[in-house]
């Protein structure tokens, strides 16, 4: 089995004038938790899409889970999950149908989906919530339930942009403890976000200024790198220098 | 397989959570097809006559009661003024003045050139004025025949037979009716699955649905599905009302009817997919939808026959696909036309069919 499952070359996105993601070069590696940081604006929800088939690139490669970005986008959506900034489930429709909307769409059968979704609310300690409707949750519920509607069909890759945004501390922290939980049984979790202290959960983190990625290492030796006591120091020497969106 | 029937689930359960479009889908139908057909009339009634009677004759009391008797015509005063008449037919008060001479009774038959009843007729409203001074002439020409045919032997009237083919009563109600079922598709049919994909745009929800392996045609189909179900939900709400409100029942086959109406749908909600796929807000979605309803509804014969248009205009008909949908209903509902008897129209309608909703299944992008 290949050891690395996302592998991206130069990758561009252009938008008119306008460089959103500036020739990006990196690898991740399969079951590794990577932290894919930078400040509002950097590129990071652009080069996701890209990464994701949702957007083409402008120039450059890129393969996950073994296919190539250009050309292979819906095979790429066979073997990820996504959640979005946004949240972009049914509010209409309640948890429980929801999940099977999605494991239905991502070919489970009638049977696989009922363990599924038994599994997954077991696992969010939703069993009770699966017939309230979405719209009615609060904002850290939902989270949960795009991360597992996202997993629902096991995907080798998740990507989670800016999953705890607005979250309390509380659900923040079982949120994280979802996605080790995930990492641990071998899936690869790809994560932006804005918390320093979520960063220092990353096996290894990059940082993106101005579109182009900055520093990529493990948050111990990125400290070491940058003599700086903790990843805010490390974020805010990069940041400092940025010229959009401060 | 599967992934299309958890669509279409989701699609009416939606559906059934929004707390207008059911009530909407069933209530819509019902009350235009039951008060439209009332209002949108272009048959003439109640023409106000005001007769200048100088005369003040047997004849001219003749021709007063049979303008009184006429369910088109309202007289509404006989005066000995011309010009009083005609300040008000300026007001807007009459419609139509009719004159009769001094004497015309004592010279009708003696002299050789008889004296004219002269008639005004206000023709702001074309139509009305039209209308009106023909009911009013064929109302006098009666009582003249009546009186003539004491003196000799055939009725002016026998002399001429009128028919009005496929529609006797020449009632304009059964000439909208099929317009108005029209009407009802573009606007369920075509508006609601628009806004419905360009509302996921909104809240964001096509996104998720674009980062999984979907095929573009599955999402298209099930999106639609429930509202082409629907559309023959709303054609036979629209028949029954027809029928027992207003007693029409289609002269030929129903099968045409509905036939026509799936592919009509079919058209009509593939356009509309194609154009939500190049909005990304509702209002857009909406005025680019009014613009094309505009040339649909104007266009294409629903209200005002295509042969009467100018000739560019009815060429341009040709590529409207609501105007071969009208052609069949009313040719069937009329005329008892067969499916065979229309088959272009049909073929038209399918290769409007094929046309827009593969349109809507590529302009589609999950990826951009």
């Amino acid at each position: 089995m290949n050891d690395i499952i996302i592998s991206v070359s130069e990758l561009t996105k252009r938008f008119g004038n306008f460089t959103a993601v500036d020739r990006i070069s990196f690898d991740v590696r399969r079951g590794e938790i990577f932290g894919f940081l930078g400040a509002n604006g950097a590129g990071k929800t652009t080069a996701m899409r890209m990464l994701c088939g949702l957007s083409y690139p402008s120039s450059g490669n890129g393969v996950v889970a073994g296919y190539d970005v250009l050309t292979e986008g819906e095979k790429i959506k066979r073997h990820i999950g996504y959640m979005s900034q946004r949240f972009s489930l049914y509010n209409d429709l309640t948890v429980g149908e929801n999940m099977r909307l999605f494991a239905g769409i991502y070919g489970l059968s009638r049977k696989q989906t009922e363990q599924r979704i038994s599994e997954l609310l077991m696992q969010l300690n939703f069993s009770s919530e699966r017939n309230t409707l979405v719209s009615s949750l609060p904002l850290g519920w939902k989270q949960k339930l795009s991360f597992a509607i996202a997993s629902i069909h096991k995907p080798e890759v998740i990507f989670l942009d800016e999953p705890t945004g607005g979250v309390d501390p509380v659900t923040r922290r079982q949120f994280w403890e979802m996605i080790y939980e995930a990492a641990e049984k071998g899936t690869t979790i790809f994560v932006t976000t804005h918390y320093m202290d979520e960063a220092e959960y990353c096996s290894r983190v990059s940082i993106m200024v101005d579109g182009k990625i900055r520093a990529l290492d493990t948050p111990s030796r990125l400290k070491q790198q940058f003599s700086a006591k903790s990843m805010d120091e490390v974020f805010r020497t990069l940041a400092r220098g940025a010229e959009r969106g401060m | 397989m599967r992934a299309f029937i958890v669509l279409v689930q989701k699609e009416f359960l939606q559906i059934k959570r929004n707390s207008f479009l059911p009530r909407l889908i069933i209530a819509f139908p019902i009350l235009v097809m039951l008060l439209m057909p009332l209002i949108m009339t272009m048959d003439v009634r109640n023409v106000n006559v005001a007769v200048v009677d100088l005369d003040r004759s047997t004849t001219s009391r003749r021709i007063e009661s049979h303008i009184e008797a006429s369910k088109f015509l309202v007289l509404t005063q006989v005066s000995a003024e011309y010009q009083s008449a005609l300040k008000e037919l300026e007001q807007g008060a009459i419609d139509v003045i009719v004159q009769i001479p001094e004497h015309f009774e004592r010279d009708m038959m003696a002299v050789a050139s008889p004296p004219r009843i002269s008639i005004t007729a206000n023709a702001v409203n074309a139509t009305k004025g039209a209308m009106g001074m023909q009911y009013v002439m064929q109302t006098i020409a009666h009582s003249l025949n009546e009186l003539r045919s004491t003196k000799s032997p055939a009725k002016f009237s026998d002399m001429i037979t009128v028919d009005n083919r496929y529609n006797p009563t020449l009632n304009y109600r059964h000439y909208m009716i099929p317009a108005l079922m029209i009407i009802l598709f573009i606007l369920i049919c075509g508006f609601l699955p628009a806004l419905s994909i360009v509302g996921e745009k909104e809240s964001g929800s096509i996104e998720q649905i674009n980062v999984t392996p979907l095929s573009r045609l599955t999402f298209t189909l099930a999106k639609l599905t429930p509202y082409w179900l629907i559309g023959l939900f709303v054609v036979t709400v629209a028949m029954l009302v027809a029928y027992f409100a207003y007693g029409l029942v289609p002269v030929g086959s129903v099968g045409a009817i509905y036939l026509g109406a799936i592919l009509f749908i079919l058209t009509i909600s593939g356009f509309s997919l194609t154009i939500a796929n190049f909005s990304e807000t509702m209002q857009q979605t909406m005025f680019v939808m009014f613009f094309f309803i505009m040339i649909f509804m104007l266009m294409s014969g629903l209200l005002t026959p295509v042969d009467s248009m100018p000739e560019w205009a009815q060429k341009f008909t040709t590529i409207l696909p609501p105007r071969y949908y009208v052609e069949i209903l009313r040719s069937v509902y009329l005329k008892g036309s067969s499916i065979a008897e229309l088959s272009t129209n049909f073929i038209a309608l399918g290769s409007f069919a094929l046309i827009f909703n593969t349109l809507a299944a590529i302009t589609y992008k999950k990826q951009a």
